[in-house]
This record gives C-alpha cells, sequence and structure tokens, in this order.
C-alpha cells in the first residue's frame, strides 16, 4: 500500500469580498513519491489549492494533514519545510543577486549554518546542472535557467514535496523540458513527491494521476489514460487533450488501422511501425 | 499601415561599459493587413525588435517607416503619440496594467490620453468590449474583481479601443487555459479578417504560427534569420532544431516517422487532419 503524504478533508475556501467559494468541500489524497497533475480551467481553484497546501491561505472549513500533521497556524513552519514551491514567473521569484546567493536565500532563512550552506548550494545546483553558473547575475540567464534555478532554491531545503504552480508555462518549449526533466531526474533521486499545477496536457499525460477540477470542485481523479477517455468532456471543461490522442483520432477516421488513444507519440510510432511492417 | 525596417541596429546601453548589441543588419517590410508571425528563442532580439514597431525604441543605426513616419538613428522625434495611437502593442501579461476602479474607465483611459473625448470614448469601449466577447455589464465592475481570463480580455480591449491600425501581440495567450487560448487566438485572428488589421504575433508556439500567420520571420541572434510562408519555414525542420528553435507537433512527428519507418512525405504538414491523410497515403505508398 502506498503512505498517504497528504490529504485534504472537506476543504471549502473563499477570498475575502467574493461571491463564490475557490474551493468547495474538495478531498482527496496525495501518496509519496508521485507524480501528481492537477489541471483545470483559469479559475478553477487549482492555484488556490497549491496556496492552501503551502498554508499561505487557509481554509474555512475542512482539514490538511501533511505527514500526519495537520496543517494549522502553529505548524505551518514545519510544513513549510517540507513543501517547496516554483511558481510561475521565472523573474519573480529571483531574490539573489547572484545564482548562489539566490539559492543560499531560503537556507539563511532557516538558519542553515555557513559550511552546510555552501555544501547544499553547490550540491542543488549541480542537480539542475547550473553548477557553471555559480556567480552569474540573473539577467544573463533564459527563463529554463531561471526556473531550473529557483528548484535548486527548493532542493537546498531537502524537501519532500515539491508544488510546481504552472511553473513552465511562460517558458519556450526547450525551456519547459528542460525544466520537467530537471524534476524526474531529482524525483527519481531523492524519492519526492510532485504535484504539479498545469495547463500542459502532455505534461499531465505523463504524471501518474491527474486531478481535474472544475469550478472550485474535484471533477474528476485517475490515471491519465482514464483522465484522457473523456476527450469532449475535456474540452467542455476548457482543457484538450494530447496531440497523440488527436492524431490516433484521425488517423482512424482516414481509415488506418490503428487503436485509439495513445498517450505519448512513442507509443504511436510504435504502432504505426508494427502495421507498416505488415503491409 | 506599412511598417518598413532598414538596416536597423540597436545597443542597449551605447557607449558604456554594458553596451549590448541587440539587434543589427535587421531588413524587414511588413505589409499593410498581414499577418506575421515573429520566432526566436529567448535573446534572440523578438521583444527589442517589438518595442521597435511603435517607436518606444528607437534604432542606433538605420531607420523604421511606420505609415508616413520615418524614426531615423540620431534624430530627436517628435509627436510619438499618432504612431502609438496606431500601432498597439499587447504586451506579455497585459492584466498587470489594470489601474483603474472600473472597467470602462481603464478602457477609456488609452483613447482620451489620444484626446478622445469622454463620452466618444465610452462608446469605444462599449465596441471594444464586445470584439473580446465579454458582457457589457462588466463595464461597472472593478477590473480587479475579476477572474484572470477576464483581466486579460479587458486589458486588450484597452488597446482595441485606441483603434489601432497594427496590432503587435507578445505571447498574449501565456498563462491562460486551453479553450481561453483557442478563444482569444481566434477573436485577433477574426479581427484581424474583418477589420483588416495587420498583426504581428510573438510567440513560442509554432502551431499558432503555423495556424494564423501568412509569414513567417525567424529572428536569431539579433538579425533576421529567415523569412517565408508557414509552408517555406517548415519545409526544413531540421535546421530550425539545429537552432535551438522547436517546429509544430505535426512537423515533428513527421520527422520521427521518417526516422523510424523510412517513410518519405512530400511536404510539411501543418494540421492534424492534413498529417492523418499524408500518413495514410505515405503507408500505402510504401506498400508498393
Amino acid at each position: 500500500m502506498r503512505k498517504k503524504l497528504v490529504s485534504l478533508e472537506n476543504i471549502k475556501f473563499k477570498y475575502e469580498g467574493q461571491k463564490n467559494f475557490a474551493l468547495n468541500d474538495v478531498s482527496f489524497d496525495i501518496y509519496e513519491g508521485e507524480w501528481l497533475a492537477i489541471v483545470g480551467h483559469n479559475g478553477s481553484g487549482k492555484s488556490t489549492l497549491a496556496k492552501l497546501l503551502n498554508g499561505l491561505q487557509f481554509a474555512q472549513t475542512g482539514t490538511i494533514t501533511v505527514n500526519d500533521k495537520v496543517l494549522t497556524e502553529e505548524t505551518v513552519w514545519d510544513v513549510r519545510r517540507q513543501i517547496g514551491m516554483v511558481f510561475q514567473n521565472p523573474d519573480n521569484q529571483f531574490v539573489g543577486t547572484t545564482v548562489q546567493d539566490d539559492v543560499a536565500f531560503g537556507l539563511e532563512n532557516v538558519g542553515v549554518p555557513q559550511e552546510v550552506m555552501v555544501e547544499r548550494v553547490q550540491n542543488a545546483l549541480s542537480k539542475v546542472k547550473m553548477s557553471k553558473f555559480l556567480n552569474q547575475e540573473p539577467h544573463h540567464l533564459s527563463g529554463g535557467q531561471k526556473q531550473r534555478i529557483a528548484i535548486a532554491g527548493v532542493v537546498a531545503l531537502q524537501p519532500n514535496i515539491i508544488i510546481l504552480d504552472e511553473a513552465t508555462s511562460m517558458l519556450d518549449p526547450r525551456g519547459r523540458e528542460e525544466v520537467l526533466e530537471t524534476v524526474r531526474e531529482l524525483m527519481q533521486e531523492k524519492a519526492l513527491t510532485v504535484i504539479s499545477i498545469t495547463h500542459d496536457l502532455e505534461e499531465a499525460a505523463k504524471a501518474d494521476r491527474i486531478i481535474v477540477m472544475n469550478k472550485g470542485q474535484l471533477y474528476r481523479e485517475g490515471t491519465p489514460r482514464d483522465i484522457f477517455k473523456m476527450e469532449k468532456e475535456l474540452i467542455e471543461l476548457g482543457l484538450d487533450i494530447p496531440f497523440s490522442i488527436k492524431l490516433s483520432k484521425a488517423l482512424q477516421k482516414n481509415g488506418v488501422a490503428i487503436d485509439y488513444g495513445h498517450l505519448t507519440e512513442e507509443e504511436l510510432v510504435k504502432d504505426l511501425c508494427e502495421l507498416h511492417s505488415k503491409m | 499601415m506599412r511598417i518598413t525596417l532598414e538596416d536597423v541596429e540597436y545597443r542597449y546601453q551605447a557607449n558604456t561599459p554594458f553596451e549590448h548589441l541587440a539587434l543589427y543588419d535587421v531588413n524587414l517590410s511588413i505589409d499593410s493587413g498581414s499577418y506575421t508571425a515573429i520566432i526566436g528563442h529567448t535573446g534572440s532580439g523578438k521583444s527589442t525588435l517589438l518595442q521597435h514597431l511603435n517607436a518606444l525604441l528607437k534604432p542606433t543605426k538605420g531607420r523604421i517607416i511606420i505609415g508616413d513616419r520615418t524614426i531615423e538613428a540620431g534624430r530627436k522625434e517628435k509627436q510619438l503619440r499618432s504612431i502609438r495611437q496606431k500601432v498597439g502593442i499587447v504586451f506579455q501579461f497585459p492584466e498587470h496594467q489594470l489601474f483603474d476602479e472600473t472597467v470602462e474607465k481603464d478602457i477609456c483611459f488609452g483613447p482620451m490620453n489620444f484626446g478622445v473625448s469622454e463620452a466618444d470614448a465610452k462608446v469605444l469601449a462599449r465596441k471594444a468590449i464586445q470584439h473580446v466577447g465579454l458582457a457589457e455589464d462588466i463595464l461597472e465592475k472593478s477590473p480587479f474583481d475579476l477572474s484572470g481570463g477576464q483581466m486579460r480580455r479587458v486589458a486588450i480591449a484597452g488597446v482595441l479601443a485606441m483603434e489601432p491600425d497594427v496590432l503587435v501581440l507578445d505571447e498574449p495567450t501565456a498563462g491562460l487555459d486551453p479553450r481561453g487560448r483557442k478563444e482569444i487566438m481566434d477573436m485577433f485572428y477574426d479581427l484581424h479578417k474583418k477589420r483588416g488589421i495587420s498583426t504581428i504575433l510573438v510567440t513560442h508556439s509554432m502551431e499558432d504560427a503555423a495556424k494564423y500567420a501568412d509569414e513567417i520571420v525567424i529572428m536569431h541572434q539579433g538579425s533576421v534569420f529567415k523569412k517565408g510562408s508557414p509552408q517555406e519555414i517548415f519545409s526544413d525542420p531540421v535546421q530550425l532544431l539545429e537552432l535551438g528553435l522547436d517546429v509544430p507537433d505535426t512537423v515533428r512527428f513527421q520527422l520521427k516517422l521518417q526516422k523510424e519507418l523510412g517513410i518519405r512525405f512530400d511536404k510539411p504538414c501543418l494540421n492534424i487532419d492534413d498529417l492523418a491523410i499524408e500518413i495514410d497515403k505515405a503507408m500505402k505508398r510504401g506498400n508498393r
């Protein structure tokens, strides 16, 4: 049985002065070591979820438990040391004047001694493959590089969980792949749990599990294969389906004899190869 | 309105130790009523280029002809206001620039700044809000009570209300969900078709560049690397990938199939239906 790392029970949250609940009775669990993608239209409550998980906001009703500890104003500092967040805009989260200062910032905040700090900064930067940039200033870096520095800053704090809050949405395709690849490697190495809030359906297709949010409620949860079966429904929810699924559907329509519902391009290429060899 | 760039160079902080050459030898002509996509990776000069299109930046060499105005390097320019009214720029995350008490006041700010009376500005605001697909009752609301997608539309309406001839869009859909992205892109395309607005789209999305633009300009290391129709640009995908640029999903998939199956395609496919047809043909050809 996989271990429950985070539990949300009947979470309700409303922003001050708003009529509707941003989150309305949301319950789900997050398991240790999984990559969970949370998708949903703008305003569906995804980012509010991230803020609640990290204690930046507190729910009006319901409880969040992280590693058997109920998240309250008293426990928030403990919980934050277990959860690292990477936000959307690379330029808004750079606080240091150089790359190494930026990574050290979080460590200074929690009172890590100097010797340990130097080592952790270097380690974290080598993990995200940015060791060469130690003394560079942020404006010389690309968006993808800046986000990798932000990840190093999080990793240096040795959290159990990383939340990516649309962390790749402002990057070009290459930067996006760079960042996701970095997180995937870290996840393997450090047994991290990753929660990725995203509009990128190609990324979600590679997750272990997907949660679909709609109008502040949990609409559906399941594996990527289950979730992308509800194609039309997803599009009605303002979302989309991965390229490989769209293409296999179009191929079927044209009478190419293949199965349907390929989650990755590799699966589709493989099927087409088999078909081609039989022709 | 036609925009022509001749031998444009731009240096940031010229004659200082921080001098940085951002653009050089840029020659480009953007026709009236065209839809042009500008692609290139971070640092290629895209953003610097787009700020020249309404004289927010002036070239350190060369000249830019915007309609009947010429902006020449080294010359003091006056009355740039009319250029800024005719060339509207929608910057990235334009909703960060919303500031006024109500949506209506916010949208009216631009036109009134260009000398339109309050009554006329309100008429323009009403029109603009329809163009971006929002209901009129939103005009009374505070822009800060709206959802992210609505705020984006209001900010765009603020640019449209100036009735520009040329619309420059810098990653206009960043951060939006897939539906919001499609709706906004379709809306710009509609404005382009119905009202003949010249549109210049700066984007990382090769799908959008291929789908909407008549012409694609590739910027690389501060200069124009290549210019052509989507078909021309994507007919040499390997070159683009070597430059560190992306190609549309469909073209990337064609490359994969060529490599794995050894089948040949006659042309780059720029949409999924077209790709499905070509795969079908290529597979059957392989049979014979």
